[in-house]
């Protein structure tokens, strides 16, 4: 049976508590009797037979829809969507569970002779996911089947023949989607939902969608008002993408979706310490502990870099539901909670993040010092309901090398966005006012995102945007451990050590301040009351 | 009282004297006497050998312990195991990687399942057991019993013995019906064992499959476990039948969606569904999986035995790149005149 998230309260008996720290990872004394600790659940059991979970979940769909092969004809047009690199994270060991659903969608349409079937990677203005990164994804069976005649195919959000605009929502929100899917006679949308935020409506209304429509709900003030965007009952970015896909479902286009739930076993067994409490590290652990981080503390970047993007999470199926869009996402939402949901009382004055290796945008890829930013203030602050762990005008202590470098295929505009735009202003505002109209239509980083593996023009300024809650929340964010020119450029204060890094939070939130160590990963949801 | 020990009463022992050249020469000497007692042919052969056994007398039946009743418990116990792990993994993996480069696919259809299971394959060559062995993972590596022909692989005392060792053999009557040898099959499987068995019955003759017997799928009924179907493809090149010459070459092994019967299912019909799932792997390894499934759902997967009723050269013809071994010697010899 796993154990329930727990919350440790600091004394002078606590050990050091295992900070991470890029590619790599520290071990913090963190000040007694105000300091506070909030751990993960333990991984969810998995299914025994997932193969034969989602054979079932296909026969017993959630909601008013008929059973798959039921919607499945000869001669019909079939387009199965499915998520892209940035889930789930780190990458999960093969088999991936879109491979495992993807089969099995398949399996049905050739026993209804459905021949007209396209694949398409629902990756919205994220980057082109190169043969490898597909395989890893579909496996190499789908791979080989349908990448050699073109039937796989990536979404292309700037693609002008490509796409096809289904009307505007009620709020004026424009919806463009892919053009294929939308003249498809069934979409099957197959989805990881790692955390709240993902599948739902969002999948096709984000995933299939082009700039023009993402626009409306990828801004400052969406994302202000989402609070936080991993609860769906006080998050505007849920709100715009239900009215969207409410729109597509009354355009005529027919979804059949799909969501898998993983497990939060995040790390190889080799790495086991990483997801366990300290107090309950063996001798081996320890042993593991000090020779990883003492051999990383040697290890250049790039090599570092490399032997972390290679880990594969075992992560596990614990959850399959297909059918109608809105009860196939219930259902996926109460398992997600379930993994993940750790009961917190209050807020404190400081929280401390830990950043991993990665986040959804640096898969195979570097952790830009923007995507510091996306991932501490984005990712790591809102993953609460209810209201954050530390407390309005409170303090962030984010822990990463935050290097000044950048992956120049993958990231190109973010280059100039940390050059051009961060140099001038860090007010969210004023960038999306001033600037990210220039960027979203510039024509070389449109080419770079069609035809090469670029991030759109624009997404620099979606990660801005998704910290801008957290920005506004937070009376100062403190990056230890940084490069720090990348740190000052982000608009931050960089400190060497956690101490130090407490030691000037006290000038923001006053001497002996409460601390929250958000001890993740492994992902988790902090229900504070 | 140091020196030989003397019995109370009784006489000294005798002074034992060199012996002269005199015995040796005449031969009388006791080592040779011994020696030329053992090298001179007995005045008759019993006792020195077993008796001949009178006509009238009936003769007990013999204990049988060859063919199918070879007991091979000891080689499933721990110091024949460690023996046969080395074996694996220090000579015929590498063996295997050398001679077959084994291309593997489909092990994630597998991962999830734990416990013992089936492993029935196609079989065209006597490297199809080492090459499958070498690429079976954990948990199954070295807990897989193999169901050998039991009138060929348990026919001496020494075949038995060294592929019960090597390979960890059980023998299974082929030729006939027989419950001992598909009883003691399941019992291992009941007691933890993976089988890897062959449902042909034996290797093809001529690069197309045979049909199926249902015994597998017996077990696997009978023991409620699931049967992975195995595709190979290849291994004819390296070492066809009735051929001691192995050619390396390049092998691909496909593991196909396990298939679980439940009480009660007809083992004809599972094995007539484990004959379908190796036929749409063969497929699948010949054009793409996608048209393999499509194939398989309208039951117009290529056949695994070839086209029946034709001549043999038609079906040699059929067999195309797959059945080609070039009778050709290498680097133009010449004949031997």
């Amino acid at each position: 049976m796993p154990r329930p998230g727990f919350v440790l309260e600091v004394d002078r008996s606590t050990p050091p508590i295992l900070t991470w720290h890029g590619e790599g990872f520290r071990l913090e004394r963190l000040p007694a009797e105000r300091s506070r600790v909030i751990y993960a659940p333990e991984p969810v059991a998995a299914l025994d037979d997932p193969d034969q979970a989602v054979q079932d979940a296909l026969l017993h769909p959630l909601g008013d829809s008929p059973p798959l092969p039921d919607l499945l004809r000869p001669g019909m047009r079939l387009t199965i969507a499915f998520d892209d690199i940035s889930l789930p994270l780190p990458p999960m060991q093969k088999p991936d569970n879109r491979q495992r659903v993807i089969e099995a969608v398949l399996e049905m349409a050739a026993a209804a002779g459905v021949d007209d079937v396209v694949l398409i990677c629902a990756l919205a203005l994220h980057r082109r996911m190169t043969e490898a990164e597909l395989r890893h994804a579909v496996g190499d069976r789908v791979y080989d089947s349908f990448a050699p005649h073109g039937l796989l195919l990536q979404h292309d959000a700037e693609d002008p023949d490509g796409l096809v605009h289904l009307g505007q929502t009620d709020k004026g929100e424009d919806v463009e989607i892919n053009k294929r899917a939308a003249e498809s006679d069934l979409i099957v949308y197959v989805n990881i939902n790692l955390v709240a935020m993902d599948g739902g409506h969002k999948s096709v209304a984000t995933g299939l969608a082009s700039y023009r429509s993402l626009r409306h709900h990828h801004n400052v003030k969406t994302m202000r008002h989402s609070r936080s965007f991993m609860d769906q009952e006080h998050s505007e970015l849920h709100s715009s993408n239900w009215r969207m896909g409410r729109l597509i479902a009354a355009a005529g286009v027919k979804v059949f979706q799909i969501e898998t739930t993983l497990n939060n076993d995040t790390f190889p067994k080799q790495m086991a310490f990483l997801q366990k409490r300290e107090w309950e590290w063996s001798g081996r652990d320890r042993a593991t502990y000090l020779a990883t981080s003492k051999s990383l503390s040697r290890t250049p970047p790039k090599l570092a870099r490399s032997i972390f993007q290679s880990i594969k999470a075992p992560h596990a199926m614990t959850g399959v539901y297909a059918g109608e869009v809105e009860a196939v996402h219930a259902a996926t939402t109460a398992a997600v909670y379930e993994q993940q949901l750790v009961s917190v009382e209050g807020q404190t004055d400081v929280a401390i993040f830990g950043l991993p290796h990665v986040c959804p945008y640096n898969v195979n890829s570097i952790m830009n010092p923007i995507l510091v930013m996306c991932m501490g203030l984005g990712y790591l602050f809102n993953l609460y309901r209810g209201k954050p762990i530390v407390r309005q005008g409170g303090v962030a202590i984010l822990s990463h090398p935050t290097p000044w470098a950048f992956h120049p295929v993958h990231h190109p505009s973010y280059i100039d966005f940390f050059e051009e735009v961060l140099s001038e202003t860090t007010d969210p505002i004023e960038i999306e006012k001033t600037y990210e109209e220039r960027f979203a239509t510039d024509e070389w980083y449109r080419h770079l995102y069609r035809t090469s593996h670029a991030y759109h023009g624009v997404h620099p300024f979606y990660m801005w945007y998704w910290g801008a809650h957290a920005l506004e929340h937070l009376g100062d964010v403190i990056i230890v451990g940084g490069d720090p020119a990348a740190v000052r450029r982000l608009g931050f204060s960089p400190a060497t050590t956690l101490t130090d890094a407490l030691e000037m939070a006290s000038d923001t939130v006053g001497r002996h301040p409460t601390i929250s160590h958000f001890h993740c990963p492994p992902i988790m949801l902090a229900d504070v009351s | 009282m140091a020196g030989v020990p003397r019995l109370p009463g009784g006489a000294p022992p005798e002074k034992r004297l060199p012996v002269s050249m005199e015995r040796v020469r005449t031969g009388t000497a006791p080592a040779l006497r011994a020696a030329r007692r053992l090298l001179k042919p007995p005045p008759s052969p019993f006792p020195y050998t077993s008796p001949t056994w009178p006509d009238s007398v009936p003769r007990e039946p013999a204990e049988r312990d060859l063919g199918v009743d070879y007991d091979t418990d000891w080689a499933r116990r721990y110091p024949a195991r460690v023996a046969r792990l080395l074996l694996t993994e220090v000579v015929a993996t590498p063996a295997m990687a050398a001679l077959a480069d084994p291309q593997v696919a489909g092990l994630d259809r597998i991962a999830h399942l734990d416990g013992p299971v089936v492993f029935a394959a196609n079989h065209a060559s006597h490297i199809d057991t080492p090459l499958l062995l070498s690429v079976l993972p954990e948990p199954w590596r070295h807990r897989t019993v193999v169901a050998g022909a039991a009138d060929y692989f348990f026919d001496t005392k020494l075949k038995a013995a060294a592929f019960a060792l090597s390979i960890n053999a059980i023998p299974i009557e082929r030729l006939r019906v027989s419950r001992t040898s598909a009883n003691r099959a399941a019992g291992l499987l009941q007691d933890g064992w993976s089988l890897l068995i062959f449902p042909e019955g034996g290797r093809s003759p001529d690069g197309w499959g045979q049909p199926h017997k249902a015994g597998p799928a017996w077990m696997a009924v009978r023991t409620g476990r699931p049967i992975v179907p195995i595709h190979i493809e290849g291994t004819r090149n390296i070492l066809p039948r009735h051929s001691g010459r192995i050619r390396p070459g390049t092998t691909h092994i496909s593991f196909g969606r396990p298939i679980r019967p439940v009480e009660g299912d007809d083992p004809r019909e599972v094995a007539a569904r484990l004959e379908a799932a190796i036929s749409a792997l063969a497929d699948e390894h010949t054009t793409d999986w996608w048209t393999a499934r499509k194939r398989a759902a309208a039951g117009t997967s290529p056949e695994l035995t070839g086209p029946g009723g034709a001549g043999a050269w038609r079906r040699t013809w059929a067999l195309g790149e797959r059945g080609r071994r070039s009778r050709r010697p290498a680097g133009g010899r010449w004949p031997k005149l």
